[in-house]
């Protein structure tokens, strides 16, 4: 569809101030059904399929069924997004089943440092060194045109 | 109709849009901020731990540079864009963006490492990544610069502000809340605009469902060219549009197949047509010097299949089956055969998973399985993508250091990245003439803009003001939509309803248009008359004058958009920034008479590329809104350096 919601597993997020869903959708497009309490697509055809209301989840009530202009129906990816890895179980029409996992970052989220490890670097608002550098250039200087004989 | 509260935020530096050159933005600005005391703002129309180009993840990063120089990756650029970048914007990023790729790893993104522990490359310029959590990671970082609480999510902006006494100096925006009343006023010394190219100008190959199954993402509607444009910047390459050839309706990568796997496309009677055009005599030396160099250019390969498609030899296909069982050989024995095909299969589904997962999900739909038999491939409709093998963008000064005595007259103007326009920055997708930035070099940019505006901020401490009354204006007229639906649609029948869009009926009524309608107005036009697929990529001085005054009668009914919401509000102020890039391509599209991007689009009326007469020039423009008015001329190319060798992927 682009993304759905099964009403039995949504509890529209209770409690937030916004549901999951509608947190994370880059386009907008996830809405609240405050008198069912449901969450739901309010424009399938701006939907990317980008998977982050899927990824996001809390009950697992999002699944996307292939755009219905060109995709048979029947088939299924899902993901399962943990700390370190994502689990994705590919379901064919035909009913084959793939599954893949693949790693998502190498340290906890809400540990990143903006520079890197590399410390803040050794340039002015004067020169072109940019935050970080030279040490996070793995050089001792700079390229400038000069260096180009 | 309840009424709209204004919040008010004053900082030094405005950030509108951290996707990948918004977050690097971040990253650089809040370190020289804290040092010279300023404060740092930022402005999403969503959330910034998803939003932009690379919300659903990349599974490569296309731009670091290892041990190959900046001219290098010049020779490759200029090559790729038939001749046209500025070479200082082009080698600015590429002496940075080792860096840019050094902090990703220390944030925690992984990139593949080979058994010695060196980066593995897709191709020469290409790493490859586990991306999925890609803008999730950089964000954190911008996010953690930057701190929270300066950080405005779901605040969509609608328009600059210039100073009441200095109409070439940016002091603000403004716009609302997508979720809230509220409309937002932000005033700066500088504003940085990394707000993403254009997607659903042109009409997209599905018009059903899969509408938003575009290359690139629905949610970026053309904001960054129009902020910068009716600010009065100058701009630049607005008519090189990007067309990029993927798996047909899903637009999956093909990056990884070409270049890790090998695979050969063919047209549907099995012609190479990479070889054939190449070959002696073949359609690449129709285009010299670009069409007889490897690389062969984004927009030549794509000629050469459309050439295959329209003379009825389509579709194209791709010879996944062919590259796998060629790579599988290579094994010694059944056992390391099967273990090989299994990791081959596993890094092709991991593509798409990583960046555009309907096409896995179109592939399991279709029972496709790549190592049993060939794919389609197919040009998509053009996009505006600044930081791709597109070029269009704000025509920015470029750095004090890459310039030549006969440069700095025309590339430089104080401030990396500063607009034409005082205190106005931009980046990424944003700034034309610098392509193949990717996300890597998108964050780069983001970075140098950042560390200038700073500068900026620092040596200009006045703080502008806008024209209270303007101000005003503006605020009155964001929620007209608004009032446009309240006040007409008891009219007719179809009414009132808490739904954002009664798929698939849409409301009629003789006062308004509403958002969608607007879109798909908009879409005919461009794709009929200004060189989209349904043309065969076609166009003329005749078609574009049509489209003009199409264009023209559009943009006046634009006053009538209606919205039943405060999403629907944005649909249609995204509608109007769309609108505005589409006018501007398609005055670029008629000034610059000859085919220079043959498989971006093609000029009938001028078919040859026309080096003598257009191979040094950039098409520019500055747009006058009180006016309504072009002014359309050209800029020189200077070539800071004299490229020998072309290097190639």
């Amino acid at each position: 569809m682009p993304s759905f919601v099964i009403q039995e597993k949504c509890d529209g997020c209770k409690g937030g101030e916004v549901t999951a869903c509608q947190y994370i959708c880059p386009n907008d497009l996830m809405v609240l059904d405050e008198e069912l309490m449901k969450a739901y697509n309010s424009e399938p055809d701006m939907c990317w399929e980008c998977y982050n209301c899927v990824k996001i989840c809390p009950t697992q009530a999002i699944e996307v069924r292939g755009y219905a202009d060109f995709c048979p129906l029947g088939a299924n990816c899902m993901p399962m997004r943990g700390s370190e890895d994502i689990m994705w179980t590919v379901k064919f029409r035909s009913g084959t089943i793939k599954r893949f996992k693949f790693p998502i970052r190498t340290i906890p989220e809400g540990s990143v440092s903006p520079d890197g490890g590399f410390g803040e670097g050794e340039g002015s608002l004067d020169d072109q060194l940019l935050f970080t550098e030279p040490a996070s250039l793995k050089e001792s200087k700079l390229w400038t045109l000069s260096d180009h004989q | 109709m309840e009424d709209f509260e204004t919040v008010e935020v004053s900082t030094d530096l405005l950030i509108i849009g951290p996707g990948m050159a918004g977050a690097g933005a971040c990253v650089e600005a809040a370190h020289w901020a804290k040092k010279n005391n300023l404060k740092v703002t930022v402005v999403d129309k969503a959330a910034m731990e998803r939003s932009g180009a690379v919300a659903m993840g990349l599974s490569a990063i296309n731009q670091y540079q290892g041990d190959n120089t900046p001219v290098d990756y010049l020779s490759y650029v200029r090559q790729d864009l038939m001749g046209l970048c500025r070479d200082d914007l082009v080698m600015d990023i590429s002496r940075h963006v080792n860096g840019s790729v050094h902090m990703f790893e220390g944030y925690g993104l992984p990139l593949w490492k080979d058994e010695n522990g060196n980066y593995v490359h897709e191709g020469r310029w290409q790493l490859m990544i586990n991306g999925e959590s890609y803008k999730a990671i950089v964000a954190e970082a911008g996010k953690t610069a930057v701190d929270a609480d300066n950080i405005y999510e779901r605040v969509f902006i609608v328009k600059l502000l210039l100073d009441k006494n200095d109409k070439n100096r940016v002091c603000g925006a403004i716009g609302f809340s997508v979720r809230e009343q509220k409309i937002y006023v932000f005033k700066c010394k500088a504003c940085l605009v990394t707000a993403g190219g254009a997607v659903h100008v042109f009409r997209p190959r599905s018009t059903g469902e899969g509408m938003g199954r575009a290359w690139y993402p629905p949610w970026n509607a053309g904001s960054s060219s129009y902020l910068t444009t009716t600010a009065g910047a100058e701009m630049s390459s607005q008519e090189v549009v990007f067309i990029p050839g993927r798996y047909k309706d899903g637009y999956g990568p093909v990056g990884a197949w070409f270049l890790l796997f090998k695979a050969a496309a063919t047209s549907a009677s099995g012609v190479n047509y990479m070889a054939e055009g190449a070959a002696e005599g073949g359609e690449l030396h129709n285009w010299p010097p670009y069409g007889e160099v490897k690389p062969i250019p984004t927009c030549l390969r794509n000629h050469l299949m459309m050439q295959k498609m329209y003379s009825g030899d389509g579709p194209i296909l791709i010879h996944t089956d062919k590259a796998i069982a060629k790579l599988a050989e290579q094994a010694p024995d059944e056992k390391a055969y099967k273990k090989e095909l299994k990791k081959l299969e596993a890094e092709a589904w991991e593509d798409f998973l990583d960046m555009t997962i309907s096409q896995a999900v179109l592939w399991a739909s279709k029972d496709v399985y790549p190592e049993e038999g060939p794919s389609e491939i197919m040009p998509s409709e053009p996009y505006f993508i600044g930081s791709h093998s597109g070029a269009s963008g704000a025509w920015t000064s470029g750095p004090a250091d890459i310039q030549t005595d006969e440069s700095k007259s025309d590339y430089f103007w104080g401030y990396n990245r500063m607009t034409t326009v005082n205190g106005l920055f931009s980046a990424g997708d944003g700034v034309g003439n610098s392509s193949h930035k990717f996300s890597s070099g998108s964050f780069t940019e983001g970075r140098i803009a950042a560390k200038a505006a700073i500068k900026y901020c620092v040596e200009n401490p006045e703080m502008p003001e806008a024209d209270a009354d303007k101000v005003e204006k503006i605020k009155q007229d964001i929620t007209i939509p608004l009032k446009v639906h309240e006040e007409n649609s008891p009219y007719t029948t179809l009414g009132a309803n808490k739904r954002r869009y009664d798929m698939p009926v849409e409301e009629v009524n003789p006062y308004y248009i509403t958002p969608k309608m607007a879109m798909f107005r908009l879409n005919k036009i461009m794709d009929e008359y200004v060189a989209g697929w349904g043309n065969q990529y076609n166009c003329s001085a005749t078609s574009l004058n049509i489209a003009l005054e199409e264009l023209k009668r559009l943009k006046e009914d634009l006053s009538k958009l209606s919205a039943r919401n405060l999403h629907e509000l944005m649909r249609c102020w995204e509608n109007v920034h769309r609108v505005q890039i589409a006018e501007a391509h398609t005055r670029h599209k008629l000034f610059r008479e000859e085919t220079r991007w043959p498989g971006y689009y093609y000029r009938t009326d001028f078919p040859k590329m026309e080096e003598d007469k257009w191979g040094n020039v950039f098409v520019n423009s500055v747009y006058d809104e009180e006016k309504d008015e072009f002014q359309m001329f050209t800029r020189p190319k200077y070539s800071l350096v004299n490229i020998q060798e072309v290097v190639g992927m």
